[in-house]
């Protein structure tokens, strides 16, 4: 079992102050903390899982920039066996369409057998580059899945959908998988496993290796441009309680009982 | 004249809600780009839904096929490539939901249509199509323009155009063969499953305290559940807590959990992230406490702390604890 798993880099956001920056297009990433997204986590944990219990190997893409070899490292400390990454000041400005085609021309010349991908990355919120990838392979799909059983040539899986439902779905192998948050625990790395993923190379690639044109990505190859990025208007607004935590639950405390709750 | 179609979403034998919401949200699109609003509905036996749709639209496109009686990206791609193909919509809506995910982006690739994906507004302007999306779990929105093209999809964000009837539109059903000739081999769907239900039922509690990624680690949930317990109420939690292992998935507010309405619901450390707030949004009264002051919960919230949650709970418990006497 050949598995590839693309991830991505991405800034932690939830607990930052956020601030746009000059170009009005884009965050100020500078002294934001970068991690693997957070979906592609529990990805690259169930290729991992796989591997072990089925052999084979697992490969780790990505498309970013040398920053992004923390996330690779990490990979290779966690269970990858190879990393790579594709490199290229022409790649930025990529939509999720872009940046799936630079994915399936590398990885259509690989061996594999299936290959998974986060069911969305926490900074643009796509949920697309898994699918588009599989159409250009020319394979099948299935996204936001939560649970894989592998039978022969074929993947049975259950597909998250809305209210807690789930449906139960078979999938021809080869195929893509996008993977949903709690499938699996993904594991801490060992500091030897770390030591050791740090000997390991990561190859790189650019725009003439991955043998695309200039027009096939970043903002010519995309669908979509962004026009401007802006803090969303406030349409409603808490009111704010104020004071030490002391006065702040007495307050609390207040206006739950005017409203009759204790 | 052209149209704009919306992909009609029906699980189980329910329409679901994001169909109609795209109905409101197309009627006025199409009303502005003179062109026709068009449901398009795919299944097996489904002529009461397209009675239905008839109320919405100026035309329904109805595909019946045994092969389309549940949801399947692969059957539903056939048949909706081959539509737009023909019909040359100006734009087609689809559901941002976990069919919509499963189908726009293979659809669009197959047509070498462009897509935007979990819009929460579309705009066309002049000869620009534009949308705009949320990124960074809503802290930002951007305007992003699609690629000029003649035929547009877009997938729309879930509870986010609120549902006018109108007027009927008494909307003419058109019947069309269905195409697919052939088996469909590479996806099939098995059964829909239901996780098995657990001990609490948070839809009945009239208290909730949710409790999310701020909660840090599992051991710091035995206070805050006492808090809860002082209230009256019951403990709910977002997706992370549940990812983690530390609550059941009964327990999970949101587009994939429970949808709650309590009288009082108080988020500790929860960002307000859509998903979350789909499912407790239309509770009474809403009290967040978090860390950060731009935390998208603060826009759904009636009283907001900033402030450390380890900070605030143990005196609000002894506060509620000294008024019940
Ligand atoms: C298809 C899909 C379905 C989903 N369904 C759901 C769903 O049903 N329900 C759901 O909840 N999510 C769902 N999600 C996930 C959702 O997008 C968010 O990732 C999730 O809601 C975030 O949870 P959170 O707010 O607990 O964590 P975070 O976004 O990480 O926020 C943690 C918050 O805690 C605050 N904080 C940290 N420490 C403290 C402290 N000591 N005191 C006070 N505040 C603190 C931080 O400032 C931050 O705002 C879904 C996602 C997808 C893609």
């Amino acid at each position: 079992m050949d598995i590839i798993v693309c991830v991505k880099h991405v800034p932690e956001t939830a607990e930052a102050e956020i601030k746009i920056d000059g170009t009005g297009k884009a965050i100020e990433k500078n002294g934001l903390v970068f991690d693997i997204n957070e979906w592609d986590d529990y990805a690259l944990e169930e290729a991992v899982l796989l591997k072990e219990k089925f052999g084979g190997t697992v490969t780790a893409i990505t498309v970013g920039s040398e920053d992004a070899d923390s996330v690779l490292r990490k990979c290779l400390a966690r269970g990858a066996d190879k990393a790579t990454r594709l490199t290229d000041p022409k790649f930025e400005g990529s939509d999720g369409y872009a940046i799936a085609r630079i994915l399936a021309k590398v990885i259509k010349d690989l061996p594999f057998n299936m290959i998974l991908t986060g069911t969305q990355a926490g900074d643009d919120g796509y949920a697309v580059v898994g699918v588009i990838l599989a159409e250009l392979l020319g394979i099948p799909h299935a996204t936001m899945v939560k649970k894989i059983e592998l039978n022969d040539e074929v993947a049975k899986l259950n597909r998250e959908l809305e209210g807690g439902l789930e449906e139960i779905v078979e999938v021809k192998l080869p195929a893509v998988l996008t993977i949903q948050t709690g499938i699996n625990e993904p594991r801490y790395v060992s500091i030897m496993g770390t030591r050791k993923a740090m000997k390991k190379e990561i190859k790189v690639l650019g725009l003439a290796e991955v043998g695309l044109g200039e027009n096939e990505v970043g903002e010519a190859g995309s669908w979509i441009k962004m026009e401007k990025m802006y803090v969303p208007p406030v349409e409603k607004q808490a009111e704010f309680l104020k004071g030490s935590p002391e006065e702040i639950a007495v307050k609390i405390a207040e206006i739950l009982k005017a409203k009759g709750l204790v | 004249m052209r149209e704009i179609f919306v992909l009609t979403e029906h699980r189980q034998g329910q329409i679901r809600d994001v169909t109609f919401e795209m109905l409101t949200k197309g009627r006025e699109l199409a009303g502005k780009t003179n062109t026709e609003l068009t449901a398009v509905l795919f299944g097996k036996e489904v002529k009461n839904h397209a009675k239905i749709l008839s109320d919405y639209a100026k035309n329904v496109l109805l595909v019946e096929d045994a092969k389309l009686e549940n949801f399947n990206s692969e059957a539903y791609q056939k048949v909706l490539s081959n539509l737009i193909r023909e019909r040359k919509p100006l734009l087609t809506l689809i559901g941002h939901t976990s069919f919509g995910v499963d189908l726009a982006p293979s659809l669009a690739v197959s047509l070498g249509t462009p897509l935007a994906t979990d819009c929460v507004d579309l705009e066309f302007e002049d000869e620009k199509f534009t949308v705009t999306r949320q990124m960074y779990g809503g802290k930002v929105n951007v305007n992003a323009v699609l690629r000029k093209a003649e035929s547009y999809i877009a997938t729309v964000r879930q509870a986010t155009f609120p549902v006018e009837k109108g007027a009927p539109m008494n909307g003419e059903i058109i019947e069309v063969p269905s195409p697919l000739s052939e088996e469909i081999t590479k996806k099939r769907f098995v059964e829909y499953v239901l996780p098995p239900p657990g001990g609490v039922d948070i839809t009945a509690a009239e208290v909730l305290v949710g409790i999310g990624r701020g909660i840090k680690d599992e051991s710091n949930i035995p206070p805050v559940e006492e808090l809860a317990k002082v209230l009256g109420g019951a403990l709910a939690c977002s997706r992370p807590i549940v990812d983690k292992g530390w609550l059941p998935n009964d327990r999970q507010v949101g587009s994939s959990g429970r949808t709650v309405k309590p009288k009082l619901y108080i988020a500790l450390g929860i960002s307000g992230a859509f998903q979350h707030v789909l499912g407790m949004k239309n509770s009474d009264l809403i009290i967040a406490v978090n860390k950060d002051p731009k935390a998208p919960i603060f826009g759904v919230a009636d009283y907001g702390v900033v402030e450390d949650l380890f900070k605030i709970v143990p005196p609000l418990k002894s506060k509620i604890q000294e008024l019940k006497g």
